[in-house]
């Protein structure tokens, strides 16, 4: 990174809950302009709810987020909308809808009664078909698409929005791995070539160790652990945040961390190094 | 902005040069929208087909050339008194009221999520009754216009009130408490309007009259009343448009757009509440087209509601005009009111729609 560490999005003291429910409690948080930002955490921690406020689709009970410096709750919503692109995690899409139509209404933010559809809009709309490689199903309704297909029409609508931050809310849910692996290339290469600043919400811990700059763990709606992967998925964060016996060892492919979950019915053996023979 | 645009075609041309697929692309977004205007043309004349069939059939059938010489030179001839003071108006009811039932159906049925839900699923048409036969009974009066107003005045309130309790979640207003709210204060409504007409003969007669759905025996100058709350719903609705296709990706997409919900759902709700509240309190509560025609419409522009709410505008009048005019014809000498017209053909037409297709997810 050649240019001075530049905060995109910052947190302040946040607490975030629904009603007398409080989910994330006093947390504060930078997101770095230019990198891929991953939040690990087991079920119910608030990462999600995390990612909706960061992403002004939850209003603060206490503290707030700041866009560029400014109060993303005082800023337009339209402003804020060409900035910071938000896509939830099983969003849905009236039937019927073309994947080129689903594409378009990403420009919205851009739009006005005065102003429809302009060269502008054509040119992000075929641009975000193309680089997720969705140009030749254009045509076809969402209910024609595979999952992961499906997955990569939504991120093509999230990037035809032209914004400089995408906040994914568990991109890979309900995808094989072959097909997790294939939207997470597709959103390396966001940041890569368009140069997207990305936060997103992931389960697989060794795919967000091989996919993001940054990871942030989180237990219980506060921020355990936050760093570069190598230093934060450690066995000791496996214990302490998810309760889970683990080895870590170097990703062969990549060299980043590797989680091994151990398990009951491995738990003596590899405790005693037993030769496993049933292990049918 | 400026890096998404790396191949973005230049204004001037479609021809992208580093890629075949991409004009493809804009050629068949062009041809689909050049498919829809001309869609959009074809009711139109369809529409005006309809109005002229309104004018001309009826008990006394009318020859074409006397239709135009009633419109352009009148001389009060029997068939020209009969086309200015009788059908003309009822015609021009009936496509205001068709319009407006059709737009309003369709914001409907977007704002709910609901391919069940009609114009009248938020309390409107109850609330219309109950202040019509309120007045009624208070007031002693039977003049139409009075009537009008308090009927409007009723679908109003009644709309108000069901928006209200259905805003009292921490979610704010979501289409299923909505409904809610519209059943039980619809339920309420209908339970004071039974008990008033029960308690009460006059009110009974000219609620019967009200209720029964009928674009015939409407006072002519009902429909100048009316026109500037529809016109006021329609143009709501147009700007609405936009807004319902955002929200029609979910809350937290549309938010993430830039779109107010709220916004959205109040601007939304205000349109439906001047069509319907209007066309209501015109010619009493009218069924299935507000129910039915989005489907159709739907069927020909798809989920994009700066196109289905033209379309879904035009086919409610069309349906309106054309269930009205066999209305007249069936049962001759005597006719057929319009409500139990589109009953009996839009509950089976209804019923192929449901068939065909699994219902829709909107």
């Amino acid at each position: 990174m050649t240019a001075a560490a530049r905060v995109r999005l910052r947190a302040e003291g946040l607490s975030l809950g629904y009603g007398e429910n409080r989910v994330v409690e006093g947390l504060d948080l930078d997101v770095i302009d230019g990198t891929i930002t991953a939040v690990i955490g087991p079920n119910g921690c608030g990462k999600s709810t995390l990612l909706r406020a960061l992403g002004r689709l939850l209003a603060p009970q206490e503290g707030h987020v700041l866009l560029d410096g400014k109060r993303i709750d005082k800023t337009p919503t339209r402003e804020v909308a060409k900035i910071v692109g938000v896509l939830p995690q099983t969003p849905v899409a009236p039937d019927g809808l073309t994947v080129g139509d689903l594409v378009a209404r990403g420009r919205h933010p851009h739009q006005a009664w005065y102003r429809q559809w302009s060269a502008d809009d054509e040119g992000a709309v075929s641009e975000a078909l193309r680089m997720t490689g969705m140009l030749e199903f254009a045509e076809r309704t969402l209910d024609q698409l595979s999952g992961g297909q499906r997955q990569r029409a939504w991120i093509s609508m999230a990037l035809a929005q032209g914004t400089d931050l995408l906040l994914l809310d568990e991109p890979t849910t309900y995808l094989d791995l072959a097909h997790q692996v294939d939207v997470l290339d597709l959103v390396q290469q966001l940041h890569d070539q368009a140069g997207r600043t990305v936060i997103m919400v992931l389960h697989d811990l060794n795919l967000a160790a091989r996919y993001s700059d940054r990871l942030i763990a989180m237990r219980d709606g506060k921020i355990v652990a936050q760093g570069a992967p190598q230093d934060v998925l450690t066995e000791q964060l496996l214990s302490d945040v998810f309760d889970l016996d683990a080895r870590v060892v170097p990703d062969p492919v990549a060299g980043t961390p590797l989680v091994v979950p151990i398990g009951s019915r491995h738990r003596v053996r590899v405790d005693s190094a037993a030769p496993a023979d049933d292990t049918m | 902005m400026e890096r998404s645009v790396t191949v973005a075609t230049p204004s001037g041309s479609r021809r992208s040069p580093r890629s075949g697929v991409a004009p493809q692309q804009a050629d068949a977004t062009v041809r689909r929208r050049r498919r829809r205007l001309i869609g959009l043309l074809v009711l139109v004349l369809v529409l005006l087909a309809s109005v002229l069939a309104s004018i001309a059939i009826g008990s006394k059938p009318i020859a074409l050339a006397d239709v135009w010489h009633a419109l352009a030179t009148p001389t009060g001839t029997e068939d020209d008194i009969v086309i200015g003071s009788l059908r003309v108006p009822r015609t021009m009811l009936g496509l205001v009221v068709g319009i407006s039932l059709g737009v309003a159906g369709a914001l409907m049925q977007g704002h709910t999520r609901n391919p069940l839900a009609d114009p009248g699923l938020l309390g409107v048409n109850q609330g219309a009754a109950f202040a019509i036969v309120l007045s009624i009974f208070m007031l002693r009066t039977d003049d139409i216009y009075t009537l009008v107003w308090f009927g409007f005045a009723g679908a109003l309130v009644a709309t108000v009130a069901v928006f209200a309790l259905g805003s009292v979640g921490r979610g704010g207003p979501t289409p299923v408490t909505l409904a809610l709210a519209g059943a039980a204060i619809s339920a309420l409504l209908y339970a004071l309007t039974s008990a008033l007409v029960l308690l009460d003969a006059q009110s009974l007669e000219a609620f019967r009259f009200w209720r029964s759905g009928s674009l015939a025996g409407r006072d002519p100058e009902i429909v100048l009343q009316v026109l500037p709350f529809l016109v006021a719903g329609l143009v709501l609705a147009l700007v609405n448009s936009p807004g319902l296709n955002a929200l029609s990706l979910g809350e937290d997409v549309a938010r993430s757009l830039g779109q107010s919900v709220m916004l959205t759902r109040v601007v939304g709700i205000a349109a439906v509440t001047l069509l319907t509240g209007a066309a209501v309190s015109a010619c009493g509560p009218i069924g299935f087209v507000g129910l039915v025609v989005p489907h159709m419409a739907r069927a020909i522009t798809g989920p994009d509601y700066r196109w289905l709410l033209p379309y879904s505008g035009l086919l409610g009048a069309i349906m309106l005009l054309v269930a009205d005019v066999v209305g007249r014809v069936v049962a001759r000498p005597g006719e057929l009111q319009v409500g139990i017209m589109l009953a009996l053909v839009g509950a089976p037409f209804f019923l192929v729609l449901v068939r065909r297709r699994r219902l829709v997810r909107l």
